[in-house]
């Protein structure tokens, strides 16, 4: 035990010494929290319109007005020239553009049913799905007012014979968004990023260690003490996993403080679970430090690591989308049971009963990283 | 001049003498594109839906059917009660439930308001809103088609309707693949490029033969130009094999001009070696290099591009903020040239943005290199 503790003591003096360290440890993560999980959003905001109007009557004028007013739309720009309204889709000063035919108010009046046409750029994927269901709401709700206005004989003659029944079958559609009824993306991300930053300085510290002493020598030093390979990497961990620890917690203030973020279930439990992730995540650290040469080479192994997690682990886009190939390898990733779990405490307010799946998962996981870790670290010098 | 052109012949013999470093260069962005083009993805699909019902009836099979004859929907549980339907959502084995209440048939035929109630976990709220949208799409799908059972035909035809057709430009299909590998393109090449040479001055430092450079007749700026061109011939065979990857595996169209996206890949490389040996150049050790280049451009340049989260759905002081990044710009003309194939006339702006950021890091990195030199 004090071999360990004596282990951990240098460590903790190596970071502590070094103020760009600290900083990068404490500040950065702090800042990029505070300033991320504002960019972190799908949310559509008033998409930039342009409007080609051929029909220039009250009938279409009113449904430009729909579209200004309805919150979701900034008409930019207007001309009746199909010309430049490509010009500017083109050059992305629009994402959508709307186009009035110039019968349009006629053929309503004629026939009841007159087309309009949106173009919208789909670079950006779903965001225009979403473009289209409000354009589509709008329109429907609009021929609707319309209805009376437009043919007013039909509802009369509609209105004097009797209906064929009691009247027409109705469902009445009640809906509720559960966990997060203001659709706050930064309820969602928070979590998320906080576990990927406190991920990102755990793995990162711990995986040019052990190969940092390897460029420097200084692990030779440390093969001939009479420190077994358990406690050496027990006491390499153990630092490393108290300041990513103190890490996590920093950043809960922030987002309880800041941003507000809901938090339903138990803390306690929260931080018992993170406790156990970061062993998992930090264990991989070192395994890849003590499977390196050179802190170059333990950089890019880290790289790909973190870029999986990252992207893989449904912190940023749901794991729930990705074919199901890569939703079995995301299985592997610690991040995504972590982030699935602290997401499902905070915002769900869920129980041990109901993370116990990703938690055993993970219980696994830090049993079998540390032994890898200590069996990848050996004393020979061969 | 020799002494330059010596400078660079030793740099490129370091690259390809560490044969396995240059392999994991080359690779690593190849390997990755294919994983994560594949990985990340919004479509909304196999929603895992709950239903309950208190009381079947004719009317509930029915639309039960229904939720499970579409695509969008999994049926993952049935429960009678409300009330179980909190742990499943903890859980997370159900993403959706639908719950009618009883009497749902003898409403619908006596013409009353029939009870549905859609619930939905919107902790992500884009899959969310999706899912809801799916639902009410079944339900009043269902309900136009029962009252088309039973009123006659003239009745029909009295409502005014405004027919939307809706076309996609640039990506019809909305295919997932098609938006973002382009920017994993920009993102991938940013932080690997950054890595290169993050370290190559700082570990020039600690094995003390930066002072050999120092005492030589080179001068600062041709001791950056040294250690930055070999590594754009890395960087310009990595650009070469991803975009043949977008081409080839994920069917990225390619509608503008094969020789302005390499050109304008080969500018974005060098801005993000540049950015690497401006790091190199005020860092004083490989560790804080490293964590400078990966937590300096990782997350930022992942969030910030555009290529994950849309820049216009930035608050605004962010929208600005994302200027300095300089994946944003690449992103926008990989996405310009690969799906709208839109030509120089159009991006002679984001050019001009990266080619200044490549030069002013670059003037930048030699000046705080030369101050180090007093």
């Amino acid at each position: 035990m004090r071999r360990i503790l004596s282990l951990a003591r240098a460590e903790v003096l190596h970071v502590v010494r070094d103020h760009a360290t600290m900083a990068q440890v404490f500040m950065v993560p702090i800042i990029q929290l505070l300033v991320l999980s504002n960019a972190a959003t799908f949310a559509i905001r008033d998409t930039p319109a342009y409007v080609v109007d051929l029909d220039r009557t009250a009938t279409s004028r009113g449904l430009i007005r729909r579209f200004a007013a309805s919150g979701h739309f900034k008409i930019v720009e207007q001309s009746d020239s199909q010309a430049l309204s490509n010009e500017a889709l083109l050059d992305g000063r629009v994402t959508m553009v709307l186009t009035i035919p110039h019968d349009f108010e006629s053929s309503l009046v004629r026939t009841g049913v007159a087309p309009v046409q949106i173009v919208v750029n789909a670079e950006k994927g779903s965001a225009a799905g979403i473009v289209q269901s409000y354009a589509g709401r709008i329109l429907a709700s609009y021929s609707a007012e319309l209805t009376s206005v437009l043919r007013p004989s039909f509802r009369a003659a509609q209105s004097l014979s009797p209906p064929p029944s009691r009247g027409s079958p109705h469902i009445d559609v009640r809906v509720r968004s559960w966990y997060n009824p203001t659709l706050d993306y930064r309820d969602y991300m928070v979590p998320g990023i906080l576990v990927s930053l406190v991920t990102l300085i755990g793995t990162l510290l711990t995986s040019q260690n052990i190969a940092r002493e390897k460029e420097l020598g200084t692990l030779e030093q440390l093969n001939v003490t009479p420190i077994t390979r358990g406690q050496f990497i027990a006491g390499k961990l153990l630092p490393f996993w108290a300041l990513a620890l103190i890490d996590f917690g920093i950043g809960l203030t922030v987002g309880w403080l800041v941003f507000d973020i809901p938090m339903r279930g138990s803390l306690v439990l929260l931080f018992g679970v993170a406790a156990i992730y970061l062993v998992v995540a930090l264990a991989i650290g070192l395994w890849i430090s003590a499977l390196v040469e050179t802190q170059q080479q333990a950089m890019f192994v880290t790289f790909f690591v973190m870029m999986v997690y990252l992207l893989m682990s449904g912190l940023f886009t749901p794991v729930d989308s990705m074919p199901r190939w890569v939703q079995l390898l995301s299985e592997f990733t610690p991040v995504r049971h972590f982030v699935q779990i602290s997401r499902a405490i905070l915002v769900k307010g869920a129980g041990l009963a109901e993370i116990a799946r990703p938690l055993v998962i993970l219980v696994v996981y830090a049993a079998v990283m540390l032994t890898l870790a200590v069996r990848q670290y050996s004393k020979r010098t061969a | 001049m020799s002494a330059l052109l010596g400078l660079l012949r030793k740099e490129a013999y370091h690259i390809r003498r560490d044969r396995r470093t240059l392999a994991v260069l080359i690779f690593m962005p190849v390997v990755q594109v294919i994983l994560f083009g594949f990985a990340i993805r919004t479509d909304v699909e196999n929603v895992r839906l709950a239903i309950v019902d208190p009381a079947p009836d004719h009317a509930t099979l029915a639309l039960r059917n229904r939720f499970a004859a579409t695509d969008n929907f999994r049926l993952t549980a049935v429960v009678p009660r409300v009330e179980e339907l909190e742990g499943l959502f903890q859980r997370g084995t159900v993403q959706q439930a639908i719950v009618f209440a009883p009497g749902f048939a003898d409403r619908i035929a006596r013409g009353l308001p029939a009870r549905v109630l859609i619930i939905t976990d919107a902790t992500e709220p884009n899959t969310g809103s999706a899912a809801q949208g799916y639902a009410l799409t079944v339900i009043q799908t269902y309900e136009r088609d029962l009252i088309a059972q039973q009123k006659t035909a003239s009745a029909a035809g009295a409502n005014v309707r405004i027919v939307l057709a809706v076309r996609m430009r640039f990506n019809p299909t909305r295919e997932s693949s098609n938006l973002f590998v382009p920017g994993l393109m920009a993102f991938i090449l940013t932080v690997i490029s950054a890595l290169m040479t993050a370290i190559s001055l700082t570990r020039e430092k600690e094995t003390g033969t930066l002072e050999a450079l120092l005492v030589s007749p080179l001068k600062p700026w041709q001791i950056i130009v040294g250690k930055v061109l070999p590594y754009l011939a890395v960087g310009f065979v990595s650009v070469l094999l991803v975009i043949l990857e977008a081409r080839l595996i994920f069917d990225v169209p390619l509608r503008g001009s094969l020789f302005l996206l390499l050109a304008e890949g080969l500018l974005f490389i060098l801005v993000s070696l540049s950015l690497g040996i401006l790091i190199s150049s005020r860092t004083s050790s490989q560790r804080v290099a490293m964590m400078g280049a990966m937590i300096g451009t990782m997350l930022p340049t992942m969030l910030l591009s555009g290529f994950i989260f849309p820049i216009e759905s930035m608050p605004l002081p962010l929208q600005i903020v994302t200027n300095v990044v300089p994946a944003r710009w690449f992103v926008e003309i990989a996405r310009s040239i690969m799906l709208k194939g839109v030509g120089l006339a159009y991006l002679w702006q984001e050019t001009l943005v990266l080619a200044g950021m490549a030069v002013v890091l670059l003037v930048a990195s030699t000046r705080s290199f030369s101050e180090r030199l007093a």
